[in-house]
């Protein structure tokens, strides 16, 4: 719902759209509180446009009509149309820099007030144990990890807060690429991950 | 209801006619149709693609009529000042023009479609950050929308509108300042005194209720 009120920081905005891309169900959900904006449109008061509105906006209809038509936005890749616009690509657009056990990530560039990373883990790797001071969300994009609590796949995503504190694992068989957003660094128990956390940015 | 015969009238011929609704006064053309029967009634699709597909300026000039002023105002409840809302609605309405062609009136009604896109507008405008949307769905909208589709679409609209009026008013509220403020949920709470809990269960309160009512 806040995302549908645009409200969500941008690296968690990222993390809904590109899921919803992935999700029917979720897509379904979000028509419907779009749906309650488009009913609070219906209901407000009216304020007055300014004289020659309307002309003002037909000749920005001129001027765009010159332009191409907008194509509609879709991604043959591993990663969804939103996702590709900001990572400027598909997969092998991506940055990676190692973070040590054979993890790697790269971040995106989005607001301040929460961030998003691309994270690649190999098959069977683990990333260190650690617990959340804010809200994370992840979201697979290919291969599958699994923690204490569940497995998720491509198109899952789990929330994180507080009360988890997890160790996910990539699955056998294939190197699994997530998406992550935070509104706050992580909490490792290990001394060594946490000696790096401020130069990885996690 | 607004037919082909309709169409054909010019800009001047939907002034007197929508202008009504807009003003919110039936007093000045007794012997219409009441205010709700023509908000009702208007087929809000019909009209967008009339401008998708011969690009009908008397269709767009109605559409503007009855939705520019809403979403200026849905603009300066969002903290926009009179001339970036006046800016922004205009642009909105061009956009609207613009992107016909996605419309799918099967899939939501045109005030729901109006609002993603003022939404998205108000974000570019007043908090220049970026917001990824969802790619589109693989089928894109049919070419000869089914209009029962389309009827039913516009009317659930209706519907949410008529449940969102029956609401509680502090339910209402809160919905409103949610997705009007351009305020998060602890902004609210600041501003409101209540506690974030509070508020969280009140919005979701109000979310079920509608739910409720809708079906």
């Amino acid at each position: 719902m806040g995302y549908a009120a645009g409200q969500l920081p941008e690296a968690f905005s990222l993390v809904v759209a590109t899921h919803v891309s992935l999700c029917d169900e979720c897509r379904a959900q979000l028509a419907s509180f779009d749906a309650v904006g488009g009913a609070l449109i219906e209901e407000t008061d009216e304020i007055a446009m300014a004289e020659g509105a309307l002309a003002a906006s037909l000749a920005r209809i001129e001027t765009l009509d010159r332009k191409s038509q907008p194509a509609p936005r879709r991604s043959a890749g591993v990663f969804p149309a939103p996702l590709a616009e900001y990572v400027g690509g598909d997969l092998s657009a991506v940055r990676w820099r190692r973070v040590g056990g054979g993890v790697r990530q790269a971040i995106l560039p989005t607001g301040k007030d929460a961030t998003a990373r691309l994270l690649y883990i190999p098959a069977g790797t683990a990333v260190p144990d650690h617990g959340h001071r804010g809200l994370e969300l992840t979201l697979v994009l290919q291969g599958a990890f699994s923690d204490e609590t569940d497995r998720f796949g491509r198109g899952d995503v789990e929330i994180a807060d507080e009360d988890l504190e997890h160790t996910p694992v990539a699955m056998a068989g294939q190197d699994c690429i997530c998406l992550a957003a935070t509104d706050a660094p992580l909490k490792f128990r290990g001394l060594i991950p946490r000696l790096a956390q401020p130069l990885l940015r996690i | 209801m607004l037919d082909a015969s309709r169409s054909a009238m010019t800009d001047q011929d939907f002034r007197p006619y929508l202008s009504g609704v807009a003003a919110g006064s039936v007093s000045r053309h007794k012997g219409n149709r009441s205010l709700v029967v023509v908000q009702e009634e208007t087929d809000w699709a019909g009209l967008l693609m009339k401008v998708r597909d011969h690009q009908d300026k008397a269709a767009f000039a109605a559409l503007f009529r009855h939705f520019a002023p809403r979403v200026k105002a849905f603009l300066m409840k969002s903290g926009a000042g009179a001339s970036l809302a006046e800016e922004c609605a205009q642009d909105v309405m061009a956009t609207l023009w613009q992107k016909a062609h996605l419309f799918d009136p099967a899939r939501a009604s045109v005030s729901t479609w109006v609002y993603t896109i003022a939404r998205n507008r108000r974000i570019d405008a007043l908090r220049r950050a970026r917001r990824a949307e969802p790619e589109d769905l693989d089928w894109g909208p049919e070419p000869e929308p089914d209009q029962a589709e389309a009827l039913e679409a516009q009317q659930e609209t209706e519907r949410l509108g008529q449940a969102l009026a029956s609401l509680p008013l502090p339910q209402r509220t809160l919905i409103e300042r949610a997705f009007y403020g351009d305020l998060s949920h602890s902004e609210i709470a600041a501003e409101t005194g209540l506690p974030l809990g509070t508020i969280k269960s009140r919005i979701r309160l109000a979310l079920d209720k509608l739910r409720q009512r809708m079906s």
